[in-house]
């Protein structure tokens, strides 16, 4: 039996379409203190810390840390292609819009539901940002 | 977002691609944010790095023949040729330096390579619309100068600079700058590096939002206000932030609330500041290094720093650096400060910061510093935070603790 998918509308903030496993993160996200050749988690005391971003789409509150690091660490992520595939974010800010428009990764916002509340980590995740749209499989 | 016709252009490469990039870039933000317009800004600063994100944009902006329209800062990138005879940097880094500090001079920016520019090099007015990126630098020009300007990201202030415009949206708008949390100062706040304190369990605590301090008696100076905002805007993204009867912008808790009730309320104590300092203490014994100067110190910093180590010498197995700004510099020389430094066995290093790849050569070495900042990044093995007369007996001693 085919995996039931969801469908809800969001806000688009950069373009484009990217798909993955979900990685859920209730606390704020610094790039910069991810491993840049493997995408994991480095920071000490983060509850991912060990998980990898890598191909991941990361649903997470906000961005945070210095605006020189945290564009920085993005694209190295980027450059090593351990960047996450989309991101689906609850608070926006500038800095992570610019990181995002940089490394042209889906960037998405205001979710019809809580996006806490509806995806798990492991959940299969695609982010179509043009359309609005993000469809989850439940695993 | 409404966009005129003079930005369609612009948005359609008429004047270059480097104006087109730049433009799309504040579209995008714009976007995000909802924002309805474009509006002026007089000035900006642009939290350059010698980091490849940066690089990446300033080139794509400065190959694409952008010229900055305002007045436009920059942050500290490093000078290879001043470490050359200190110590190593990897070639491969010292180029990304080299070039970013090019392409930045290309776009015709103000080559201040400071990170506290409101001080002395792009100071903005109170009521200015401006677009300044840097820890530091946000919360300072929103709370202590009132000028008004976002959190924004190096290339996004630099965007804005060239376009001479930002979106509306943020803390340009005045409700937008309404407190959303009653901090009650119950600790004693002795020194600057109280404020250091105060910052990160402040900024820790809060994440984001616009606190409004309450029981501060005495008026703090500026490098007190320097370290609360580069602490509160690291540990967290505070941009902004209001002490009624010392901030300018609002003279009346009820007033930095806009006449609403707080969203949420918070004490800070003695207890909170000695836990952050607590948690700051990773290590003791030996050291390597000395890192000062996070933000930048100021003339009256390295005064003090002239003064804690005259007619001292610094232990021979610890390297001691000072970062300032080329201005500060400039007088600190004037001063007699530099050469005090000097001849106990420090540096002063302009145009450069402590989280700047040039100092791979302490990477695996044992620091101290008097700015959680520097300890934030993990670029060193281990570093301890403590206020600067520690910093600078331990410098002499070799060791902490």
């Amino acid at each position: 039996m085919k995996d039931l998918e969801i469908a809800l509308k969001c806000h688009k903030i950069i373009g484009g379409y990217g798909e993955g496993e979900a990685l859920v993160s209730h606390e704020p996200i610094c790039f910069y203190l991810t491993d840049p050749k493997t995408g994991t988690v480095r920071e000490k005391s983060h509850e991912l810390i060990g998980k990898s971003l890598a191909n991941k789409v990361l649903v997470f509150p906000s961005g945070k840390a210095s605006s020189v690091v945290q564009i920085d660490g993005l694209f190295k992520l980027a450059q090593h292609s351990v960047a996450p595939k989309a991101m689906i974010v609850k608070d926006v800010e500038t800095v992570l819009v610019v990181s995002a428009f940089i490394v042209k990764v889906p960037l998405v916002d205001k979710l019809e539901k809580d996006p806490f509340e509806i995806i798990q980590t492991g959940d299969f995740i695609k982010v179509n940002a043009e359309k609005g749209l993000v469809k989850i499989t439940k695993r | 977002m409404h966009v005129t016709k003079e930005e369609e252009r612009i948005l359609n490469g008429e004047f270059g691609q480097g104006t087109q990039k730049a433009l799309e870039l504040l579209v995008a933000i714009g976007d995000a944010y909802d924002a309805e317009k474009m509006i002026p800004i007089s000035r900006a600063h642009a939290a350059s790095s010698g980091q490849e994100g940066d690089l990446y944009f300033v080139e794509l902006l400065a190959n694409g023949g952008a010229i900055c329209k305002v007045p436009t800062s920059t942050n500290p990138v490093y000078d290879i040729h001043y470490f050359e005879n200190l110590f190593e940097v990897p070639k491969g880094e010292a180029e990304v330096a080299r070039r970013v500090m090019e392409a930045y001079r290309r776009v015709g920016a103000i080559l201040s390579w400071s990170c506290i520019p409101y001080m002395a090099e792009n100071i903005p007015l109170f009521g200015e619309t401006v677009a300044f990126s840097e820890s530091s630098a946000t919360p300072y020009v929103n709370s202590v100068i009132g000028a008004r300007t976002n959190r924004e990201a190096a290339q996004s202030a630099l965007a804005a600079g060239i376009i001479g415009k930002t979106p509306e949206y943020g803390l340009h708008i005045k409700e937008n700058r309404k407190g959303t949390c009653l901090v009650k100062v119950e600790a004693s706040l002795k020194d600057e590096f109280d404020y250091t304190l105060l910052g990160y369990a402040v900024g820790k605590r809060l994440g984001y939002g616009i606190p409004v301090l309450d029981g501060i008696s005495k008026r703090p100076n500026t490098e007190e206000l320097i370290n609360f905002c580069a602490m509160s805007n690291t540990s967290g993204a505070i941009s902004m932030f209001y002490m009624p009867g010392f901030s300018v912008e609002a003279a009346t808790i009820e007033e930095a609330f806009q006449g609403d009730v707080p969203e949420e309320k918070i004490t800070v104590t003695n207890r909170e500041l000695k836990r952050a300092y607590e948690e700051l203490q990773t290590t003791s014994g030996r050291i390597d290094f000395v890192m000062l100067g996070c933000p930048h110190y100021t003339l009256k910093q390295l005064e003090q720093v002239a003064e804690l180590l005259k007619g001292k010498k610094i232990h021979k197995d610890v390297a001691f650096w000072v970062c300032t700004s080329a201005t500060t510099k400039l007088l600190a020389k004037r001063n007699g400060y530099v050469d005090v430094i000097e001849k106990a066995g420090g540096h002063v290093a302009v145009d450069t910061c402590i989280d700047e790849p040039c100092w791979i050569a302490y990477k695996d070495g044992v620091g101290m510093t008097d700015s959680p900042k520097c300890a934030y990044y993990r670029r060193f093995k281990d570093v301890i935070v403590s206020r600067l007369g520690d910093c600078t007996e331990a410098a002499i001693k070799g060791k902490w603790g």
